[in-house]
């Protein structure tokens, strides 16, 4: 164990804010890309209409033109 | 299977993390500004080794015309570019404390610049073409001819005097750190990896169904929809 307190846990050995800024914009793009996938999909679901089985119902289906 | 890659990058992603800041030893250099490396490393390789694969996929599509490769090359930039810009921006929050300085013109930072230009590139010019058809082919001739930029990238730090240190893990040598740190990083790779594929599948799901939305099957789920 390399932390004897959580506020020593925490400044990361005076390098906190390099460190936990790293962290939380990784957080924040990956919940970013995330969202804005989820987003898109929630549009097009609107927009075509229907409730939610889109991925199932769309294996039996052939691809055409 | 989207949601099986997403649980395990999930798990991956607490075990890396764990690893990282509970098991690694503090490094006697860099104290605990190191354990950016957990990021940072996965970020960049997935950087390079996205731009490869959606160049493959763009290159698939333009030479044989097939719409899905395509789509996948489409479905890719985003989160490369995602990718590449959290390995400049740790890298970044990591030069500052080791080098002091935020940012330099040096050929591993500006080459890894170049290639978030590449990602935005490609995405742009698709945005931009309305045919889709057109837009790939257009897109794909960016991402082949970007590819060079990735051995650059790659050998960057043995061809030029670099401030950026050469790569600490390679194929034919023993890497040049503690094993428990390796490992945190591995797994942070592995992470990294499904949850790219995790999002990529997603993604590019909601690409077929938009570029195919004239064709039957969706108006047959249209239909399904309305009654």
């Amino acid at each position: 164990m390399n932390w004897s307190s959580l506020s020593e846990f925490l400044s990361m050995g005076g390098y906190g804010f390099y460190v936990w800024g790293s962290y939380a914009m990784t957080l924040v793009c990956i919940v970013g890309e995330i969202l804005l996938i989820l987003n898109h999909r929630r549009t097009l679901e609107k927009q075509y209409g229907h409730t939610s089985d889109l991925d199932k119902k769309r294996d039996t289906n052939e691809t055409t033109s | 299977m989207i949601p099986l890659f997403a649980a395990a990058a999930i798990i991956l992603l607490i075990m890396g993390l764990y690893v990282g800041f509970f098991v690694a030893p503090t490094d006697f250099q860099q104290g605990e500004a190191y354990r950016i490396i957990f990021i940072h490393v996965p970020a960049a390789w997935m950087s390079m080794f996205l731009y490869v694969v959606m160049a493959c996929w763009a290159g698939f599509g333009l030479a044989f015309n097939t719409r899905l490769s395509s789509m996948m090359a489409t479905a890719i930039a985003p989160t490369g570019a995602m990718f590449t810009f959290l390995a400049l921006w740790t890298g970044s929050l990591w030069g500052k404390p080791m080098w002091g300085t935020w940012w330099v013109w040096d050929a591993r930072l500006t080459s890894e610049l170049i290639l978030l230009f590449l990602y935005i590139g490609f995405m742009s010019l698709q945005a931009a073409i309305d045919d889709p058809r057109r837009a790939d082919k257009a897109g794909a001739i960016i991402a082949l001819v970007g590819v060079v930029n990735i051995p650059i990238i790659y050998f960057s730090v043995q061809w030029w005097n670099t401030l950026h240190q050469g790569a600490s893990v390679s194929v034919n040598q023993a890497p040049a750190m503690a094993s428990t740190m390796l490992m945190g990083m591995l797994i942070m790779v592995f992470a990294s990896w499904m949850y790219s594929i995790a999002v990529i599948l997603k993604r590019v799901r909601i690409i077929i169904l938009e570029r195919e939305s004239h064709t039957a099957w969706v108006a047959e789920l249209q239909k399904e929809g309305v009654a």
